[in-house]
């Protein structure tokens, strides 16, 4: 079994500003992070290969310090990381950047099984994941919360609805995105870190992947953003209500229907 | 990739809605949408065309003209059932290449939000996910898409000029149903499901419907959400008694309480967990992690009942009760009950 989990370096959500007078995303000291949801990706293709044998390999795109976050997926015990990261990479949308990680995908080759996190805490779009497996032409499981089979021509998984879940078979070479029930990710030991530091993280170029100019970065992107902004404020003055269980909750109830609430 | 010209674009018109099938209903995030795209459809001098994909029940289809529906596209087998991405995705790219759309409109659903990425790759257009305004440029007739992006700390515009059509996918209780007309037909258009569509999709083996605990946060008006102060099981028991007192309320959760396993994963709300936007967020005992916040603070109003009135929660909220949960939620059943 040959899996790659594709993962990205998010900055941590809580501190993603915008500059008041430049209108920008202020990045500088931005702490950056391992997305959340994908250490639950990195976690099941580590339990997988555990299982099963094979090879687990972390694919991501960004700037020459995502490397930081593969150095972490090797710690955490996948076989080998890849890197891509160019200027022409720069600016991608969530359909160059599909575009990319499977023209990736289709380097490494015999590949099958891909795992991704359900969506990026940056840009929360979900539309990395499927867009690959449109790329690849491969069948899809997203939302996936647990794996309750594999056999070297398919995959059973649980996924979750809003109105419940399904169970469903998916053929070989595939793709899923995960969600944070379908395991409790393990942390890097010192062996692991010590491992990782060893290892060497190629990195790849449009050109080691065949990418076509014209389907990566900004030009490669269909949708173009035209402004970012802060959110409208909110309206900071909180009413208080105190006293005792039976005044709150009475003041409270008041609050409600004069809102047409209840 | 090469962009439209503008004389390729003008060959694309009217406004879809991909409807939203599930439990074998067609979902109120249909009609919402449905309303958005009645004020698109306006301004472009164009129609809503509503496509139902996957349908086996018989519909009193009316409902969705009267909703502002102009024209349906029905595409049924009677094999099919569930949802399966791979086959819809097909059946989608046909229909688009066929009738030309400007905009495409899909609810930010789980199957929403599988389905369209696979599409907009397909056909080679530009998707917006989980937009919270769609208007229409008046400059060039460009659909602008406005999202929230970091986690609600950035709202980002969006469109996509050269491409068509223009795709955006949006939350459940985002966008207003309009007042239904039930004076209103309109056209159907039925098309089939061909051989090829069903080679290479996944095999659906068992759906279950979750009624009874049906979580469903993002259809949720009100979401009655507990945390840590909860304390246990028999917190989250409270909980479930009040959102059935106040009905059309779901039970959401923070990751602290799921984590100690009071509660499911389906109810987290927050970073790992789900981003609601309800028209009332009810927090009990939670303090207000910030990856908590950036999962319910767009909604319209936010309670906050807390025996600390210094908690991060406490100071977003517009009403912010003082005091025990465990008295307070208990009295506002009984009083709920009086009325």
């Amino acid at each position: 079994m040959k899996i790659v989990v594709c993962i990205k370096q998010v900055p941590a959500t809580n501190e993603a500003k915008i500059d008041p007078e430049t209108k920008r995303i202020i990045r500088e000291g931005v702490k950056a992070i391992l997305n959340p949801f994908d250490t639950y990706a990195l976690e099941e293709g580590i339990q997988l290969r555990e299982k099963f044998g094979g090879e687990v390999i972390a694919l991501s795109m960004g700037p020459p310090k995502a490397e930081q976050i593969l150095r972490e997926a090797l710690a955490l015990g996948v076989n080998r990381a890849i890197l891509l990261s160019d200027r022409n990479f720069a600016g991608s949308d969530t359909w160059a950047t599909s575009y990319v990680l499977a023209q990736a995908i289709k380097r490494i080759g015999q590949v099958d099984l891909v795992i991704c996190g359900k969506q990026a805490i940056d840009g929360d779009t979900a539309q990395v994941g499927p867009g690959i497996a449109a790329h690849l032409g491969w069948e899809q499981a997203t939302y996936v919360m647990a794996v309750e089979e594999l056999s070297s021509s398919c995959i059973r998984v649980k996924r979750m609805h809003e109105d419940g879940y399904d169970i469903c078979k998916i053929s070989l070479p595939a793709l899923i995105t995960v969600v944070k029930d379908v395991n409790i990710p393990r942390v890097p030991t010192l062996k692991g870190w010590l491992f990782s530091l060893k290892q060497d993280i190629p990195v790849w170029k449009p050109e080691d992947i065949k990418a076509v100019k014209t389907k990566i970065g900004l030009n490669g992107s269909p949708t173009m953003v035209v402004k970012i902004e802060p959110p409208p404020p909110r309206q900071t003055r909180t009413k208080r209500i105190e006293g005792t269980a039976r005044e709150c909750a009475l003041s409270l109830l008041r609050e409600l229907r004069s809102r047409n609430i209840i | 990739m090469k962009a439209f010209t503008e004389l390729e674009r003008k060959k694309y018109n009217n406004i879809w809605v991909v409807a939203e099938v599930s439990s074998g209903k067609i979902q109120s995030v249909t009609y919402e949408l449905i309303g958005t795209a009645k004020g698109l459809a306006k301004q472009r001098n164009s129609e809503v065309w509503v496509v139902v994909l996957g349908w086996r029940a018989i519909e009193n289809w009316d409902m969705l003209f009267a909703y502002g529906a102009d024209v349906l596209i029905i595409v049924d087998n009677p094999v099919w059932s569930g949802f399966i991405d791979e086959l819809e995705a097909k059946i989608l790219k046909r229909l688009i290449i066929r009738y030309k759309p400007e905009v495409v409109i899909c609810g930010a659903t789980s199957r929403g939000r599988a389905l369209i990425p696979r599409v907009a790759v397909m056909i080679h257009s530009g998707l917006t996910a989980d937009c919270t305004g769609l208007t229409i440029d008046p400059e060039n007739g460009d659909l602008l898409q406005t999202r929230p992006a970091f986690g609600g700390n950035i709202i980002a515009t969006i469109r996509s000029t050269f491409y068509r059509p223009q795709m955006a996918t949006v939350r459940p209780r985002v966008m207003k149903m309009l007042e239904p007309d039930f004076n209103r037909t309109g056209r159907i258009i039925r098309e089939k499901v061909l051989a090829n569509d069903i080679k290479k999709v996944k095999e659906i083996i068992s759906i279950y419907h979750d009624t009874e605990t049906a979580v469903n946060l993002a259809d949720a008006r009100i979401i009655i959400s507990g945390g840590r102060g909860m304390q246990g099981k028999k917190g989250f028991d409270l909980l479930k008694r009040l959102a059935e007192k106040v009905g059309g309320a779901a039970v959401g959760a923070s990751r602290a309480a799921v984590d100690a396993g009071w509660i499911s994963y389906a109810h987290q709300v927050g970073q790992t967990g789900q981003t609601v936007q309800a028209k009332v967020y009810i927090a009990c005992g939670i303090s207000g992690q910030i990856q908590h916040l950036v999962g319910m603070q767009s909604s319209n109003l936010i309670i906050a009942i807390d025996q600390n009135p210094n908690t991060p929660m406490m100071q977003i909220a517009d009403i912010a009760v003082i005091g025990d949960v465990f008295t307070i939620i208990p009295e506002i059943i009984r009083q709920i009950t009086e009325l």
